[in-house]
This record gives C-alpha cells, sequence and structure tokens, in this order.
C-alpha cells in the first residue's frame, strides 16, 4: 500500500490542498534563518511566488529588481560571488524561460551559487493560458551543466527541497505550482537532493507489472492511479522522483528490474523532462517499453486547471490508460 | 585616488606598450580572435592593473580586493595580456590564448583562472553581475570604500540588458559601481553609428541616474582624475565613456571596424598585406618606446 510516512488524509476527501509555491516561501524564510548569506530577489512578482514572506522577515536581504528577469538572473550571479547565497523568483515561463542564456552562462557555467524558483509551472496555471503555461522548463534547465532539478509534489516537500537547495554548493533550480495541490508528504517523509521514494509498492498479482515514475504535483494523482489499478488487479507500483537531475538511477535501475513496463507522469512536455531522462537512462542500461504521461509536443491554452488537466491527458484516468497500453 | 607624478605616467604608457605587444603576439599565435577593442584598451588596464586597483596578484580571491568585471568578454587579450604583466601568470602562457586545455579560454572563464572575476563573452551581462557585487558588498558593508569596476564595450549598450542593469544601479545609488565604457565607435558589423547609433548616452546614463564624465581614454592621466571623481561621487552609480581610437597603438589598424574580430594576418588589407600584419604591428608597437601618441579623439 502508500508508504507509512505519506499524509493518511490522501485517501480521504479531506486531503489539504495546499500550492506548492506556498512551500517556497516558508522554506526561503527557514533558509534566512538558518543562514544570513542567504537573499532573495524577485521581478515583480512577490506576493505571487510567496517571496514576500522573506521580504517581511528580511527587508534588508531582499532585492526588487522589477520586470528584468535577464537582469535579475546575472545580479544574482553577482551577489554570489560575494558570497551571498541568492535566491532568484519569477514564473517559470520567465526565469529559466526568458533567462536562459544569462542562467547558461553567468550561473551554471560561471559556478555561482545561485538557486531558481520557476512558480506557476505546468498547465495548471489555468486561465492565464499557454503564454504563462511553463512546460518546457524542466528540459531546459536538465541539458545545463551543473544544474540541479527539482520538481517537488507539494507544498511540504518544496519546503524541504527550499531548505536543501540552500545548503546545497552550486546551482538549483526548483519548479513550483500556482494552483492548490493535495498535500501528500508529511514532515516524516524523507527528502533528499538526487534521492527518489517508492510511494507505493505493487500488490495485485498480475503476471505482468507496471513501475510508474513521477514527478512533481502529479505524485497525487499518480498514486490514487496506482490503486486503481492494484485493486483491478494490474501490479502497479509508484516511485516518486523529485530530483530529475541528477537522476536517482539506483532507484530507477530496481524499478526497471522488478517491473515489467515503466511509466513516466508529470505536468511538462513529455520531452526532455523526467519522460525524457528515464528513457534515456534505460535504453542505455535496461531497454523496456516506456510509456509517457506528459504534454505531446503542444501548447496549452486557457481553461480551469481540471479542464486542461483532463484535455492534455495529464488526470488519473489518463495514468491509467498508459499503464494499461504499455502493461 | 592615487595622483600620479609624470613619471608615473611614462611607466603606465610603457606598461601599455608592453601589454599591447602582448596582444599583438597572442592573436597571431592563436589565429583568431579580436584585436580592436584589446588594443584600445590597454592604456586603461594599464592604469587600472598598476595603480587603481586594490588587489593581490599573489593572492587572487584576496577577500577585500576590488573587482574588475569584464562585461565586453571579447576583448579579454587585454585582460590576459595586463594579468600576466601584473604577475598573475607567466606571460609565456598568453600565447596558450584559445587553445586546447589553455585557461585562457576564447572568451573569460572564471573557474579557468584565477583572477578573473567572471565570465564573460555573451554580451550585455557582465554588468548585472557588477550591480550584484555592488549591492551584496554594500548589504555586509554600508560604508564601503570596495569598487566594483565594470568594462562594457559600446556596441554591449544595445543589448536590453545593460538597461536593465543601469536602471538597477541607478535605483539602487550604488556609489561603489564605476562603469566603464569604451568608447571605440565600432562594433563588427560596422561603425556604431549606422549598426544602431547609441547617442546621446550622456544624457541616456544622467537620465538612469549616473554621474557621467567623458575622458579621452588614452590621456592616463585623465582617466585617473576620472576614476578619483567617481570614487568620491555618493549615491549615484558612475560612468566614464572613454572616448578611445579603435585598434589604438598600431597607425595602420586604426579606426577600421574590419579589425573588430580579426587577428593580425586576417584583417584588411587596404592599408597593409595580410603577411606583412603581425610585423607592422610588432614594429610599430616598438618603435613607440612608451611614448603613446596623443589622441585625436
Amino acid at each position: 500500500m502508500f508508504a507509512s510516512h505519506i499524509d493518511k488524509k490522501i485517501t480521504t476527501p479531506d486531503v489539504d490542498m495546499v500550492p506548492s509555491r506556498n512551500g517556497y516561501g516558508e522554506g526561503l524564510v527557514a533558509a534566512g534563518e538558518q543562514n544570513e548569506q542567504v537573499v532573495a530577489l524577485c521581478a515583480d512578482l512577490t506576493e505571487s511566488t510567496r517571496t514576500h514572506l522573506f521580504k517581511e522577515q528580511f527587508p534588508e536581504r531582499f532585492v526588487q529588481v522589477g520586470i528584468a528577469e535577464q537582469n535579475m538572473a546575472s545580479v544574482a550571479s553577482g551577489m554570489a560571488a560575494m558570497g551571498k547565497v541568492p535566491f532568484i523568483a519569477s514564473y517559470a515561463m520567465f526565469s529559466p524561460g526568458r533567462n536562459w542564456e544569462q542562467v547558461r552562462t553567468t550561473i551554471a557555467y560561471n559556478d555561482a551559487n545561485v538557486k531558481l524558483i520557476g512558480a506557476h509551472a505546468g498547465i495548471s496555471v489555468g486561465p492565464d493560458g499557454a503564454t504563462h503555461q511553463a512546460i518546457e522548463d524542466m528540459a531546459l534547465m536538465r541539458v545545463v551543466p551543473n544544474m540541479v532539478v527539482i520538481a517537488p509534489a507539494d507544498s511540504v516537500e518544496a519546503k524541504k527541497a527550499v531548505v536543501a537547495a540552500a545548503q546545497y554548493q552550486g546551482p538549483v533550480y526548483i519548479r513550483v505550482g500556482r494552483e492548490k495541490t493535495p498535500v501528500v508528504t508529511t514532515e516524516a517523509s524523507p527528502f533528499a537532493i538526487g534521492k527518489a521514494e517508492m510511494m507505493l509498492d505493487k500488490y495485485a498479482s498480475s503476471e505482468r507489472s507496471v513501475g510508474i515514475v513521477v514527478t512533481g504535483t502529479l505524485l497525487y494523482v499518480a498514486l490514487v492511479a496506482g490503486r486503481e489499478l492494484n485493486e483491478q488487479g494490474i501490479a502497479v507500483s509508484v516511485l516518486h522522483m523529485p530530483t530529475v537531475k541528477p537522476l536517482d538511477t539506483e532507484a530507477l535501475a530496481s524499478l526497471a528490474a522488478e517491473h515489467d513496463s515503466i511509466v513516466t507522469v508529470e505536468e511538462h512536455q513529455a520531452i526532455g523532462g523526467l519522460g525524457g531522462a528515464v528513457c534515456e537512462y534505460l535504453s542505455e542500461t535496461n531497454p523496456k517499453k516506456v510509456g509517457r504521461v506528459g504534454v505531446h509536443d503542444m501548447f496549452g491554452q486557457s481553461g480551469t486547471p481540471e479542464e486542461l488537466m483532463a484535455h492534455y491527458g495529464l488526470d488519473q484516468a489518463a495514468i491509467v490508460k498508459k499503464v494499461k497500453e504499455v502493461v | 585616488m592615487n595622483y600620479l607624478s609624470s613619471e608615473d605616467v611614462r611607466v603606465l604608457e610603457g606598461r601599455a606598450n608592453d601589454i599591447r605587444l602582448s596582444i599583438i603576439e597572442m592573436l597571431v599565435a592563436a589565429g583568431s580572435g579580436h584585436t580592436a577593442g584589446p588594443l584600445d584598451m590597454a592604456d586603461i588596464f594599464a592604469l587600472l592593473y598598476f595603480s587603481v586597483l586594490k588587489h593581490n596578484p599573489e593572492e587572487p580571491n584576496w577577500e577585500d580586493r576590488d573587482r574588475l568585471v569584464l562585461s565586453a568578454g571579447h576583448i579579454c587579450p587585454v585582460l590576459y595580456a595586463t594579468m600576466a604583466h601584473a604577475g598573475y601568470f607567466p606571460v609565456e602562457e598568453l600565447t596558450t590564448l584559445r587553445k586546447f586545455g589553455t585557461r585562457l579560454q576564447g572568451h573569460p572563464h572564471r573557474t579557468a583562472l584565477p583572477g578573473v572575476e567572471t565570465t564573460s563573452g555573451p554580451l550585455g551581462s557582465g554588468l548585472s553581475q557588477a550591480v550584484g557585487m555592488a549591492i551584496a558588498e554594500r548589504m555586509d558593508n554600508p560604508y564601503t570604500s570596495k569598487f566594483i569596476y565594470c568594462v562594457t564595450g559600446d556596441g554591449e549598450w544595445q543589448e536590453g540588458q545593460m538597461w536593465e542593469a543601469a536602471m538597477l544601479a541607478g535605483k539602487e545609488q550604488l556609489h561603489n559601481l564605476v562603469v566603464i565604457v569604451d568608447r571605440n565607435g565600432i562594433q563588427i558589423d560596422g561603425y556604431t553609428k549606422d549598426v544602431m547609433p547609441l547617442e546621446s548616452l550622456r544624457d541616456k546614463f544622467e537620465a538612469f541616474n549616473f554621474d557621467v564624465q567623458e575622458v579621452d581614454g588614452h590621456n592616463i592621466r585623465m582617466v585617473n582624475d576620472a576614476i578619483g571623481k567617481a570614487q568620491s561621487v555618493y549615491g549615484q552609480p558612475s560612468v566614464i565613456i572613454a572616448h578611445t581610437v579603435a585598434a589604438k597603438g598600431v597607425d595602420v589598424f586604426e579606426r577600421d571596424f574590419r579589425w573588430h574580430g580579426n587577428p593580425p594576418g586576417k584583417g584588411p588589407e587596404d592599408r597593409v598585406s595580410r603577411d606583412e600584419q603581425s610585423k607592422v604591428a610588432l614594429k610599430k608597437l616598438r618603435t613607440l618606446g612608451g611614448m603613446i601618441e596623443p589622441s585625436d579623439s
């Protein structure tokens, strides 16, 4: 069944719903309390990214750069060169979207100790439409050397990821979402950069089995889909992979060894993100059929998050369908 | 500021000439690279590294050093040559420029060479980094006398990010930031006035809350005086627009935009043939004997 440390309420209608971006704001304050070198920069989205919590607590350590994400990335690099641990936050579409080259050259290649927060990641941004729905950000960051890429499952894990990023030496990208999403993990759930966690062990006794690998806020739907499939008699496990780079290849290798096929789940393009990373690794080590739940080479559009997740095939039904395709 | 005697100025002019010779030698050895900008910034780099900067070549990461950010990374031959002459690394290493395994990457890379403050090359991002350094320094030490110097090209000011950085520097009143613009009037495709006019730079900087000075970038005493004044400005960042003659020092290369991105041996042949370019350049510099010709800009 589900891992013992996850929130028991996820099996009930009372599951807590909190935007994962809240975890950034809380984690940033915690990191700021732990280390006085932690500073925050924002490009006119201070409240929306939850950076305002830090700004209120440490006003002298906050820099408002205005609507200028390219400048923000390189200013942060300069601050890191003087010993600061800068966090820069904007919508993922603008940072690391618009400022990709500045992130690559002045942060990653320069090995600057800067942490990037891409808020409003994914199509669940909803009514704002495709211009504001970053579904390419993990691909953009994953190809950059030195960069760590993390997609936390919920607000609790986002807070842990932010604290861990502040303690880690080097560039880190963390994506968080706008919408309220189910809180799956608890204080007791383990989190370490680069570590995956088995969240559901298969318990049906079918001949063939499927290992789901999920990143980000789709952990909840992956778990409920996994439970539904086991109840239907299809043996399915769910591996939670918050760090997309570096990939926890040990956990992935075990999953692949113990299941006949794999399904990846992410609120991102199916190209270049978790699905790409898993296929790249398995094709070199243990080739087997991989189905990818993600957006398939399309832009988003306006709509409610629920409408969009259903339309683009990112909901529980889509995961169940994909598992049945590859099993 | 440092006051310069006539002898000091003569010594610095000699340094600048040595730096120019090294620039030609390293570009010829590399077979590629930029010529005009490095040559025309040699006087200012000699002044910075041999008089203005608080730094220690034997301890490149000394915490209290001033920071020199080269935003226009493509003119790195002048940075490398000056650093070598200042004692950061052996002068002989200069001819490894752009070669496999070198610490002297085609555009400067921070982690490759101690003393290089930041990775640069893609234009427009160095000033932002200098602004970040100035903000961070002021957070730790509001009464700082540590200066962040940022050398930019002029064509580079066509990049939007430069103005984003300038806006923030003005807003934050970064008086520990001194920007030096190499106003040589050229860029790779032509003269800046044709490719994308920049004037009035003075008015633009003033509108962004900068203290603005304009100097002859080859007159070492004048540049030194301007830096001294910039250091005493309060509540504003400073910019020194250094009017330079592109490729200054080798008369047959001067003022021709085609020397922006070509090394001796691969430049325009109107005034000197390709086989003669490196020989003529070295001979010309050797006969200067430390005297920098008066600028007519």
